[in-house]
């Protein structure tokens, strides 16, 4: 197991301006399964991969919701990512209680920022180990948010999270520009090709192991599981994956990705071009 | 409250007139009907502080979850408060349950929620209306300190005298000779309110300018506003 | 409070030169003062009378005199109620002043909170009348009220609104709000105006309000002839400060009035 003198703890720097610890618990994300969110002019959805921890286990549920116009993706540590969404939950009821509104996805995300950033800088903390893709509607329309471990956060257009979702990301790179004028069906089915490119040949999204969220103009939050996601499965199967390209299963980077088998105490490459955004002290 | 054993009589100690009184009685009168398949629940909509009308339209019915719905007057900044209250717990419910609450344990809950308050009450009148687990109507009333009783009819408010001795008569039979009581139907019922009101309205002034009638079924939930008198 | 004193008109006290009852286990330095009652305010001091305000088409419009009366004395003639809080917003409030400057400074810099982190949602009416609620409704339950009624005036959703908020937390939202004496004499002439002609626009909006205002310095005595009108449409807060009542009313009859000298 790789150690240095510098990753005991979250509030000591290496001489290179980097904090482990923080470092560390964004690999947490990956060892998630795969999470999308994507919007539109109107919508935002969320789709999730949903993992069952052993044969006799049911599936994880991925999808929360927060409140009637926010809902909530995880990918990483699951009682972390509880924590949090409960603070998150307390808010919006907090929103309404005193301004009678729903709350704003930027008021939440300031808020959900401070907590997560206050456990990257306390002796006594840990950073949370959860990646969360945030989906809400308000008054300034559609939002994708991303947070990370290191309390960063992100305002995206689209966004994959979790284990092998750079394959997510390259479908959603290459379809940007098609979803500002999606519809809501359109977008969804985005979304879900973007999540089965994650997935290995032989494996397929199923009514099962995937839940689907949509929020936009004049619709309040819909989570679909198990049968209602089947209309938006429909055909999927049919459809040629990584958009056709050829692209071999090979994922770009071995070192990510790879569940279970990958040292998390390793630190990150600097070459591991798959991180979510940049690298994860990102200072701005 | 008395602070004349601070020296001198109330009168001496301060010229102005003005006191401090938490409460507020702000009228309003709401009744409950329940019938095998249905419940209805009604309110009128005028909202009083003495003799100044402060709303021609303040309905008091609150819908909590699509089975159930709440009437509730009395003291307006404890009856908000309340519904805040009520509220943000049925949303906390449903997170942790992914499920909507029953009517049986919205009841209990409220009957709970008044209690809390027992030493410093929200001055309030409840009735609680709702279909339960078994599709049946129901009607609990509460007194403000969170006693609850289950119903099949139940006015409440600031008209409760000349509205709960009417239903008592035509719903319930009773203080009649040989009299059996009818079988509540939709149409009944909405009779029955209706008329409740308009009579309540003719000899309270703290009731009046409309009435919001609410029927819930196990398929939904329809609203319809009547007119009352506006003096 | 002490406690010999304050019984002392009534009764003897109970044991004198002694240590008082339970004082065995006071250390000094000690905060022996726990259960001593506060005293918190339970009237008024300098205070504003009537707020006026009426939804038209298209907007809200609401008037308030200037006048910070002490008791029966016309002690402040230029006490300024009525503020906007964003382009969304205006709040006017009578009842105690102080109150009123403590209350604005909260929301004022609650408007700047939000601003410097710039979340674009201005606060709206609808936001601030339930946030009062709130703060007042907590205030009297913890015994020491914001000595209040509170109007307030803007739009919720892209529709105009108008809410009333008191000391005790009693809020509603209607087509006319008026606190105070307006309670007794403008709402029913507005309320007459709209049964007689409908919609209101903006220019009938404005001579009501003025009659409204007018009626209240002829009957109320703690009403003043200068006066602020904020008015709030989709494009934003106008308020105009420093008008005058006084031109437009006649006090020639009230050398005939007799009867109360």
């Amino acid at each position: 197991m790789f150690r240095n003198q510098y990753d005991n703890d979250v509030t000591v720097w290496s001489p290179q301006g980097r904090l482990h610890q923080v470092e560390y618990a964004m690999e947490a994300v990956k060892q998630g399964s795969a999470t999308v969110g994507v919007k539109s002019s109107t919508h935002a959805v969320l789709v999730a991969l949903k993992r069952a921890s052993s044969e006799l286990a049911a599936h994880q549920k991925k999808i929360m919701p927060l409140d009637k116009h926010i809902a909530v993706s995880i990918s990483g540590l699951t009682a972390d990512a509880r924590v949090l969404i409960r603070f998150m939950r307390t808010e919006c009821l907090n929103e309404h209680y005193a301004h009678d509104q729903a709350l704003s996805l930027d008021k939440l995300m300031e808020k959900v920022g401070v907590k997560m950033q206050v456990a990257t800088q306390r002796y006594d903390k840990r950073p949370y180990g959860v990646g969360l893709l945030i989906a809400g509607h308000d008054g300034d329309g559609p939002h994708i948010y991303q947070t990370c471990p290191s309390a960063n956060y992100y305002d995206c257009q689209a966004m994959g999270i979790g284990a092998r979702s750079q394959s997510a990301r390259t479908y959603l790179e290459r379809h940007l520009e098609e979803f500002s004028s999606s519809t809501r069906e359109e977008l969804i089915r985005h979304a879900l090709r973007a999540l089965r490119d994650t997935l290995p040949n032989d494996v397929e999204l199923t009514n099962k192991n995937c839940s689907v969220a949509v929020v936009g103009q004049g619709e309040d939050l819909s989570i679909y599981e198990d049968e209602d996601v089947n209309p938006y499965l429909e055909g999927l199967d049919q459809e040629e994956r990584r958009g056709g390209a050829g692209r071999s299963e090979a994922q770009p980077t071995p070192s990510d990705d790879t569940p279970a088998s990958t040292d998390t105490t390793q630190p990150p490459s600097s070459s591991s071009g798959d991180q979510p955004q940049g690298e994860s002290m990102d200072t701005d | 409250m008395s602070l004349a054993v601070m020296g001198g009589a109330d009168y001496m100690r301060d010229p102005r007139k003005h006191h401090f009184h938490p409460y507020a009685d702000n009228g309003g009168t709401s009744v409950a009907i329940a019938g095998d398949d249905f419940v209805m629940i009604a309110s009128d909509t005028r909202l009083t502080r003495g003799f100044n009308i402060l709303s021609r339209d303040q309905g008091k019915v609150l819908g909590l979850t699509p089975k159930t719905m709440m009437a509730s007057s009395g003291c307006w900044a404890d009856v908000l408060t309340l519904k805040k209250v009520l509220n943000a717990r049925l949303t906390m419910y449903s997170h942790e349950h992914h499920d909507v609450m029953s009517t049986t344990a919205v009841a209990q809950l409220l009957s709970t929620m008044l209690y809390w308050r027992r030493f410093f009450p929200y001055y309030v009148s409840n009735i609680l209306a709702g279909i339960d687990e078994e599709g049946k109507g129901v009607v609990y009333h509460y007194d403000p300190v969170g006693h609850m009783e289950k119903l099949a009819f139940s006015a409440t408010g600031a008209s409760v005298a000349q509205i709960q001795p009417l239903l008592d008569n035509q719903i319930g039979a009773l203080n009649m000779k040989d009299a059996t009581p009818p079988t509540i139907t939709k149409e009944l019922a909405r009779q029955l309110i209706h008329d409740a009101f308009v009579s309540a309205a003719e000899r309270d002034i703290n009731t009046g300018d409309g009435i919001l009638i609410h029927t819930i079924t196990k398929d939904g939930r329809t609203d319809e506003k009547v007119k009352l008198r506006r003096d | 409070m002490d406690v010999g004193r304050m019984f002392g008109e009534v009764a003897p006290p109970l044991w004198s030169g002694g240590p008082a009852p339970g004082g065995f286990y006071s250390f000094p330095g000690t905060n022996n003062k726990q259960h001593e009652t506060k005293t918190h305010t339970m009237y008024p001091s300098t205070s504003g009378t009537s707020v006026v305000g009426l939804v038209y088409d298209g907007g809200v419009m609401l008037g308030a005199d200037t006048l910070g009366s002490y008791g029966s004395l016309a002690r402040f003639r230029n006490v300024e109620r009525t503020f906007k809080v964003t382009d969304k917003a205006v709040l006017t409030c009578s009842g105690d002043i102080a109150d009123y400057q403590f209350i604005r400074e909260v929301i004022e810099q609650k408007v700047r909170d939000d601003e410097i982190s710039g979340f674009t949602p201005v606060l709206n009416a609808g936001a601030l009348h339930c946030w009062l609620t709130r703060v007042l409704y907590n205030r009297r339950s913890r015994f020491d009220p914001l000595w209040l009624e509170c109007v307030v005036a803007g739009f919720k959703d892209d529709k105009p609104f108008l809410g009333y908020v008191d000391k005790i937390g009693t809020a509603f939202e209607a087509q006319e709000v008026a606190s105070g004496f307006g309670m007794h004499m403008a709402i029913p002439m507005i309320r007459e105006a709209r049964e007689k002609k409908g919609n209101l626009t903006r220019d009938d909006a404005r001579k009501l309000l003025v009659d409204c205002l007018k009626v209240l310095y002829y009957r109320d005595c703690r009403a003043h002839f200068k006066y602020q009108v904020a008015d709030v449409t989709a494009e934003g807060v106008k308020i105009e400060n420093d008008l005058n009542l006084k031109p437009d009313t006649s006090w020639s009859i009230a050398n005939f009035v007799r009867g109360y000298e």
